[in-house]
């Protein structure tokens, strides 16, 4: 396993402070290891989609914790990106009822309009292809989900490059703050 | 106190003794073997599945069998229990299954590793598994990982036993490895190039089962079972260590110091990096007498357990006579390794 | 037309809204509860109700939290399970979209039964947005008076929070889950001790599935014994399914439960039949760890009786013509599906979840996958076919967690009902791998 390291010590911003210290509510004083995971989430959106080693000194710093702790959870969780990702990741769900909905031919469909395979990014920096398992979604399939955004029923080319132009369109998408999350179709309307 | 029946032998112990505990209080052949746990080592146990046994009767007040095996190293005796090891057919299929499973990814390089005639796999495999294997995919391998000057990290071999993790938290001001990743392609490192440095690092290479950490200061340098076992002590001046150690001789030399270990592997008392590896002369050391070796051990096959000989005495002879006596080890000769 | 106790209001406009949700009767059970009754009444009533958990084992719910400790001093503690992400199942997610405050009612009344003053949504990181809209409805509740100090004067305080994962199937399991709820690798815990008497913090804990929560409002309302009338014998109340696949109409339907299988797949009620005029081949009836069935099997059980959607019918047969209810993760596959490809994802799926720290999943997990993955892609042997129900065998009963056992039932039960489709893989490696490839035989009956 070796990391890619990037320069700079890198800070939180004042608004990810702010949910880190009401986090920290949360957990019993002497229990504030507990705020880990949800903390590496908003280091994660704040730091380019990825958890660099700095980061993640950062993180073990502000719960204070040895750096190993951090680590040894940010390894083992999927969602938390080691390496440096491009602009959006798509995370494209191969389990068995995505995959008796097409999401083998989702998965080549994507990789030939990135140009990216799985687990590479597009030459345009723009996407990230991650395999991952269900995303409890199945009724919905085939899914993908960026960010927190699922996109679902990606069965038809159209419903993929609709996805897609819609990403590319996107500057920046708000992460901490609720009201700016939409709900997927599918949720919406059933 | 509570009473058990381990493999039909009747034995009490204390409440909140472990079956495994308990089956080392009777000893010999019926004793599970045990991979993952340590006994000075809080937290450990239950991962390596090796000392699964059945419990026939879950206790006097609740006679009814548990409907698993249950790893015997992690669950306490009830009064009235009755555990069955080796007489249980079940118990040895699945130990032979574990072993098979501990193989598969395992490297098999025994010829070269340090840890031979030492090793509880080695030992667990000759016990309980099979001489082929059914596994033909390729085997998992990693990167070896310098994690300093003294250890030799060979994480291909590790078998995952949490052991070294456990002795950083609980000896050590500060752990700077883990277990990073996960399923089967968890390894043992420090993430980002590190080296682990403090006053007990060294004990790692003493509770690791298998030759995933071992001593580069005797790395290549002899097969163990040339070497002799002479406990000594010294007036140690680090703080939490008393100097009582083992000394592995070969001819006057020791090529290296470890951690005096019981029949079951376990250190009882942790020894610091200085008395490991920096004191490698005789005259750093008193000696003791020969350490107790497991007459069952490869170790004991080549050599003497022999009262009758002082080390001291041996190391005395001129280096002709050593070696003549390493040829033909009194032991032999005492006919008394038998 | 069967009775819809959680869903009933789920299409209502703004039903996720504190406002529309207490006008259609919300949080009733908490008024009910915390003014006239004891903590002890309601986990009497729990336990009356006869709610088995929902989250897969189908654990007596008003058992587990009798078994809960509760010395002097102690906080306690109920974290509720919403790290949905066994393949097939999808409920919960939905659940929580549409009605959150029908979980943070469940959640208030059930610390009350318990006696926790601080509980906990542990929700799978992928959902995070859902964590945002279960933030928002517990501000609401919160500025209502029902989460706090002093909730509705009844002198009862309750704080609850919602803790992410961060992608771990394994997080499920309710020991792993409290390791991550502390900042941890998710890997199970050795048990003993249990959850109930050392469980987050080392302390008394409860671990509840989110559709059990769900049901607590109304087993408080309607009366435990009310409750206990719904569904057939053992398996009362309702039960959501999460319907995918092959079928016409994939969704979530609250069924009672005692549905006959049949109804549920072909009537226009539920799931509309199978996709695209084609037949049934086979069910995964409870999330993928639960053996799969052959359509005749799914239907009818050995005996020629008509399956129903209950825990006692779908494992009538065990594991030899049965199955289970799981979490009700029902994976309906048409007669174009391979089932040896099928089994590998399956396969892949336990082998990049396993937590891998005991050794026969680490290692018996990837090993399947493997061989698996030799099989379906031509280069397997007969022998491959036996070897992979022995290694299934190996890890199944031995391991820390449940995970082992779910990795080995679709295996093994594969195996059992489809070898002559493994065969066929062997005999006809070109043939098989042929894109979209399937053997068309009959499935072979136990």
């Amino acid at each position: 396993m070796e990391p890619t390291t990037a320069p700079a010590k890198p800070q939180f911003s004042a608004a990810a402070q702010a949910e880190i210290k009401r986090l920290l509510t949360h957990y019993p004083e002497d229990r504030s290891k507990s705020a880990l995971l949800p903390i590496l989430h908003i280091a994660q959106a704040e730091f380019g989609g990825w958890v660099s080693p700095e980061v993640q000194d950062l993180v073990a710093e502000t719960l204070n914790i040895k750096p190993i702790e951090v680590y040894e959870v940010s390894s083992f969780y999927t969602m938390y990106n080691l390496k440096l990702v491009g602009k959006h990741v798509l995370e494209i769900c191969r389990t068995g009822p995505c995959m008796l909905r097409g999401s083998d031919e989702l998965t080549e469909h994507l990789e030939r309009i990135t140009g990216a395979k799985v687990g590479e990014t597009s030459p345009d920096g723009l996407f990230t292809l991650k395999e991952v398992e269900c995303l409890a979604a199945c009724g919905f399939a085939p899914v993908v989900q960026v960010r927190e955004q699922y996109y679902e029923q990606l069965d038809t080319p159209e419903a993929v490059d609709a996805m897609l132009n819609e990403l590319r369109e996107q500057i920046h998408r708000p992460i901490l703050s609720w009201e700016e999350n939409e709900l997927p179709n599918s949720l919406k309307n059933n | 106190m509570a009473k058990i029946t381990f493999d039909g032998i009747e034995i009490e112990v204390p409440d909140g003794t472990t079956i495994l505990n308990a089956a080392r209080q009777i000893g010999g052949g019926i004793v599970p073997p045990a991979m993952c746990y340590y006994t000075p080592l809080k937290g450990s146990g239950g991962k390596c599945r090796a000392c699964l046994v059945k419990v026939s009767a879950g206790s006097a007040k609740d006679p009814r069998p548990m409907p698993k095996l249950v790893a015997s190293c992690i669950t306490t005796v009830q009064d009235g229990m009755v555990v069955e090891n080796t007489i249980n057919e079940q118990v040895m299929d699945v130990r032979k299954g574990i072993v098979e499973m501990l193989l598969i990814n395992h490297p098999l390089d025994c010829p070269v590793c340090d840890q031979a005639g030492e090793c509880s796999l080695q030992d667990f495999a000759f016990e309980h598994g099979l001489s082929t294997t059914r596994y033909e995919e390729e085997r998992r391998t990693f990167e070896k990982i310098d994690i300093g000057p003294l250890i030799q990290l060979h994480m291909t071999r590790c078998i995952l036993c949490y052991r070294c993790v456990y002795v950083a938290d609980q000896l050590t001001p500060e752990r700077v490895h883990g277990v990073l990743g996960r399923g089967d392609a968890s390894e043992i490192g420090t993430y980002i190039e590190n080296i682990i440095d403090n006053d007990f690092s060294g004990n790692v290479i003493d509770v690791c089962p298998v030759g995933a950490l071992t001593d580069k200061t005797f790395r290549f340098k002899q097969r163990v079972w040339f070497t002799k076992p002479v406990n000594a002590h010294r007036d140690c001046e680090t703080d939490k260590c008393n100097g009582h150690v083992t000394l592995w001789y070969k001819g006057k030399d020791v090529l290296r110091v470890t951690a005096r270990k019981d029949e079951y592997g376990e250190v009882k008392e942790w020894i610091c990096n200085t008395c490991r590896f920096d004191k490698k002369e005789t005259s750093d050391w008193t000696l003791e007498g020969p350490a107790h070796i497991n007459r069952a051990s490869v170790i004991a096959q080549n050599h003497y357990e022999l009262p009758v000989v002082n080390p001291q005495v041996i190391l005395d002879l001129p280096e002709s006579t050593t070696r003549e006596l390493e040829r033909n080890p009194p032991l032999r000769l005492g006919g008394l390794n038998n | 037309m069967g009775r819809k106790l959680l869903t009933e209001h789920i299409n209502v406009e703004g039903i996720n809204t504190f406002e529309v949700y207490r006008k259609h009767g919300g949080y009733r059970s908490v008024e009910k509860a915390l003014k006239t009754m004891t903590p002890d009444e309601v986990t009497e009533e729990v336990k009356k109700s006869g709610l088995r958990g929902r989250g897969g084992a189908g654990f007596p719910a008003g058992m587990k939290w009798g078994f809960l400790a509760k010395p002097e001093g102690v906080p306690r503690y109920l974290v509720c399970n919403a790290d949905e992400s066994e393949p097939g199942t999808f409920k919960d997610r939905q659940l929580m979209t549409k009605l959150p405050h029908l979980l943070i009612e469940g959640m208030i009344t059930g610390s009350y039964a318990l006696g926790a003053r601080t509980s906990y949504i542990y929700i799978r990181g992928e959902l995070l947005y859902v964590l945002r809209i279960l933030e928002k409805a517990i501000a609401e509740a919160y500025a209502a008076g029902f989460l706090g100090e002093n909730i509705l004067g009844s002198g009862y305080s309750l704080d609850l929070h919602v803790h992410p994962g961060a992608g771990a199937y394994i997080c499920g399991e309710e020991t792993a889950l409290l390791e991550s709820l502390e900042g941890k690798r998710g890997n199970p815990r050795n048990k003993p001790p249990f959850p109930a008497v050392q469980g987050l913090y080392a302390r008394p804990t409860v671990v509840n599935n989110v559709e059990t929560i769900a049901a607590v409002p109304i087993i408080v309302n309607e009366g435990g014994d009310e409750y206990a009338k719904i569904g057939i014998g053992k398996s009362t109340g309702t039960k959501l399914i999460s319907a995918c696949g092959h079928l016409n109409k994939p969704g979530i339907y609250e069924i009672e439960l005692g549905l006959p299988v049949e109804e549920f797949i072909y009537s226009d009620e539920y799931c509309g039949g199978i996709w695209k005029g084609r037949e049934l081949k086979a069910v995964v009836a409870g999330g993928s760890s639960v053996p799969i069935l052959p359509k005749e099997l799914i239907l009818k059980t050995a005996a020629g009786e008509n399956r129903l959607m209950s825990y006692e019918s779908l494992s009538d047969g065990g594991f030899i013509t049965g199955t289970m209810l799981g979490s009700g993760g029902f994976i309906a596959m048409d007669e174009t599906t391979c089932i040896v490809k099928n089994t590998w994802n399956f396969s892949r799926f336990y082998h990049h979840e396993s937590c891998g720290q005991c050794s026969p999943c680490r290692e018996g997990t990837g090993w399947l996958e493997k061989v698996l993955h030799r099989l379906e892609h031509g280069h397997g042997s007969m022998h491959d076919i036996d070897l992979i129900v022995s290694v299934a065998k190996q890890i199944e009963g031995n391991t820390i967690c449940p995970l082992g056992e779910a990795a080995a039932w679709p295996v093994a039960a594969a195996v059992r009902h489809f070898r002559h489709e493994f065969e066929w893989h062997v005999t006809n490696p070109k043939e098989a791998t042929v894109p979209g490839a399937v053997y068309r035989g009959a499935a072979v009956l136990a």
